[in-house]
């Protein structure tokens, strides 16, 4: 069987490597997939990244598909530092964006009659407070009752869902929107400012970014980001240090529930300025492929974000020009993501192949 | 009041029970058989995809149905070997594989659903499984042999598990993995093999939606009926026999709200949204996690990966 042995310095060469190889072994599944489907695979591979990244409109609309998806990265990142697998960032996203429509919205044609100084932050603590919320009742199951919060936390994705259906065709529908299932718009005097002229990048990047910056300060320099990383990398040591492992399980719920519940805000106020129930194309699954690819790393998230983005972004352009489904965009992902996983692995483990025999044999004399 | 009584005491709807039941056995036997080995299987709800997909395009390209069953269980197993070699081989984190799985399962069939057919408005159909109207049985009749299929795998894979030597060696591996290792078994063996054979029934429960409840692929028609599986097993506490009362238990507020729906107000003097009625099934999943974990006797083993010499 194959047997590991913690690699105690990782040659330079293999940590290149090894990623490079990932990159290359994915390229290999897709361009076989992109021939079945009778396309000339080196164009479409062109038209991916020039529809990703090739041009000023390509960039822009990247950044703009990238920000929700910092947000959700960002939020699963934290959570399985510590652990916590949050899988319901997607739920928590709706609930984010329904909460903010609840505190920005045209209500009754008009809404709440205060300066956007004050109400455009207490949207966005709304919509925070709703998915830390979200994530808090699987974070106590787990902790009070040991219940497995993977299940919880994926089956309130769908509860959640449900609910925004229930209240765009009850209180919160526009009742102009002609019948479509769609809330009520927010404020205009909400509506985030667009970064870039010509584009639909919007501040809400810049958020993105500076939540980013902020959580890997956390994680890196603070002792509650030591207390969270300890709790992740062994609970019961981090118990024995005497550290509230409970208690730190809560903080990380109520910080991931709070990122993705802004993702959902931040894309309501910057984009379309209402919910519907499309407006996450899995933003908050992709959060976990991204926080992955990024190693759980807060900054390694952004880069993750982005070229998630891109390729999402660019097989929607090459799709349209060379008759590639775009389901082709998430076998990229998922390729890129278990070929990824297995390179991390072998950059930090040396493995080698023994037949059991002599694996059994040196058991027994190592004991 | 009454009207629930007489809606509990027809036929039809203890029919629709068992038929909204049969995929959710037939996912939850497979959840159990992998992780009584000790691993965790999160690629069901893609693996349910491919194998809705797989199974139904074989019979669309004119083999018989059983071949089409045969087809999707392959698919799984396929997979399911994909999920042994990086959770077992690999010792990958079986939370992040079993995501990607689902993710690169999912995406794999919808791609090659789009690339075979590349225009159609309406979804291709295909002549399904006819109930066994021969059969004696009330209930039992109104089914596909697909239903009848699950429910004998439930006693079977209870056998296994509690009457072979296999199935000790199996249920040891996902309790205390270094005992087998001495025992002179191959831990990686046993457990691959048990997440093949476990994502092979994920496969079949996959192309009962395609071959017996419904005719044709539809993109989310597995609609998280895979991540209740998996909260049925924690709800069975890993045994079969009550993996089989939780499917049916889910089935019945399944069947139940689709009936509440119906009925609009009528039945229980309640005016609810009909998105709050599809809420219940998934709503009673979590209050039955809630209810059986302290309960629950995990496999000591589950998600701890495996390898030798370490401690």
């Amino acid at each position: 069987m194959l047997r590991f042995e913690p690699r105690t310095g990782t040659p330079a060469a293999l940590l290149l490597g090894a990623p490079l190889l990932a990159l290359l072994f994915t390229l290999a599944v897709s361009s076989l997939l992109v021939a079945w489907a009778g396309a000339p695979v080196g164009r479409a591979y062109v038209l991916l990244l020039q529809g990703g990244f090739g041009s000023r409109f390509a960039l822009t609309e990247t950044l703009t598909r990238a920000t929700p998806l910092i947000f959700t990265g960002l939020a699963v990142a934290v959570a399985f530092r510590a652990r916590l697998f949050n899988i319901g960032a997607e739920g928590q996203l709706y609930l984010g964006a329904l909460a903010a429509v609840a505190v920005g919205g045209l209500h009754g044609g008009e809404g709440y009659a205060l300066s956007p100084w004050l109400l455009a932050p207490l949207m966005m603590l709304a919509a925070a407070g709703a998915g830390a919320l979200l994530l808090l009742f699987p974070a106590l199951l787990k902790r009070h009752l040991a219940v497995d919060e993977v299940v919880t936390t994926l089956l309130l994705n769908f509860i959640v869902l449900l609910f925004v259906g229930a209240m765009l065709d009850g209180p919160m529908k526009d009742p102009t929107a002609m019948g479509w299932p769609q809330s009520v718009a927010i404020q205009e005097s909400l509506q985030l400012d667009t970064l870039l002229e010509r584009s639909r990048v919007h501040t809400g990047l810049l958020g993105a970014l500076v939540c980013a910056l902020v959580l890997w300060v956390l994680l890196r320099f603070t002792t509650h980001g030591f207390e969270i990383r300890a709790v992740g990398s062994g609970p019961r040591a981090a118990a024995f240090a005497g550290m509230p492992v409970g208690w730190v399980t809560v903080k990380v719920a109520l910080i991931s529930g709070a990122l993705a519940g802004l993702a959902g805000a931040v894309e309501v106020a910057g984009r379309a300025g209402y919910v519907t129930l499309d407006m996450s194309p899995g933003y908050g699954y992709s959060g976990i492929v991204i926080a992955m690819l990024a190693a759980l790393h807060p900054l390694g998230v952004v880069a993750a974000a982005i070229f998630v983005a891109g390729i999402l972004v660019g097989a929607d352009s090459m799709s349209r020009a060379v008759g590639v489904p775009t389901y082709i965009a998430d076998v990229i992902v998922a390729t890129a993501l278990l070929s990824m996983l297995v390179a991390t692995m072998w950059t930090q483990y040396r493995m080698s192949w023994q037949w059991r025999k002599s694996a059994a044999s040196n058991q027994s004399s190592g004991r | 009041m009454s009207e629930l009584l007489d809606l509990l005491s027809s036929a039809p709807f203890w029919v629709s029970v068992l038929r909204l039941a049969t995929p959710l056995i037939l996912g939850t036997l497979g959840v159990l058989l992998c992780e009584r080995a000790g691993v965790l299987n999160l690629g069901i709800e893609g693996i349910m995809v491919a194998g809705a997909f797989t199974g139904w395009l074989a019979v669309y390209a004119g083999w018989p149905l059983w071949v089409g069953v045969g087809v999707a269980a392959a698919t799984g197993a396929l997979l399911g070997l994909l999920h042994g070699v990086l959770t077992v081989t690999l010792a990958l984190s079986q939370h992040v594989a079993g995501l990607g799985l689902t993710l690169l399962a999912t995406s794999l069939a919808s791609y090659a659903y789009r690339v075979s057919f590349p225009r159609v408005e309406t979804p291709p159909t295909v002549q399904t499984f006819e109930p066994m109207s021969w059969l004696p049985i009330p209930i039992l009749n109104a089914q596909t042999p697909l239903t009848l299929l699950a429910l004998l795998l439930v006693p079977t894979v209870a056998w296994v598990l509690y009457r072979t030597p296999l199935g000790l060696a199996l249920r040891a591996v996902g309790e205390n993995p270094a005992a087998v290792e001495g025992q002179g078994l191959s831990v990686s063996g046993l457990r691959i093999g048990a997440i093949v054979a476990g994502s092979a029934l994920m496969g079949v429960a996959g192309c009962f939606l395609t071959l017996a409840a419904f005719n044709a692929f539809f993109f989310n028609m597995v609609n998280g009926r895979g991540w209740v599986c998996v909260a049925l097993v924690v709800f069975a506490s890993w045994r079969p026999g009550k993996a089989l009362f939780g499917a049916l238990l889910f089935a019945f507020f399944d069947a139940l709200q689709l009936r509440l729906q119906q009925a609009g107000a009528g039945v229980l003097g309640l005016e609810l949204p009909y998105q709050f009625y599809l809420m219940l099934p998934y709503v009673m999943a979590i209050v039955a996690l809630v209810v059986m974990a302290r309960r629950a006797r995990v496999p000591q083993a589950l998600m701890k990966p495996y390898r030798a010499g370490e401690r």
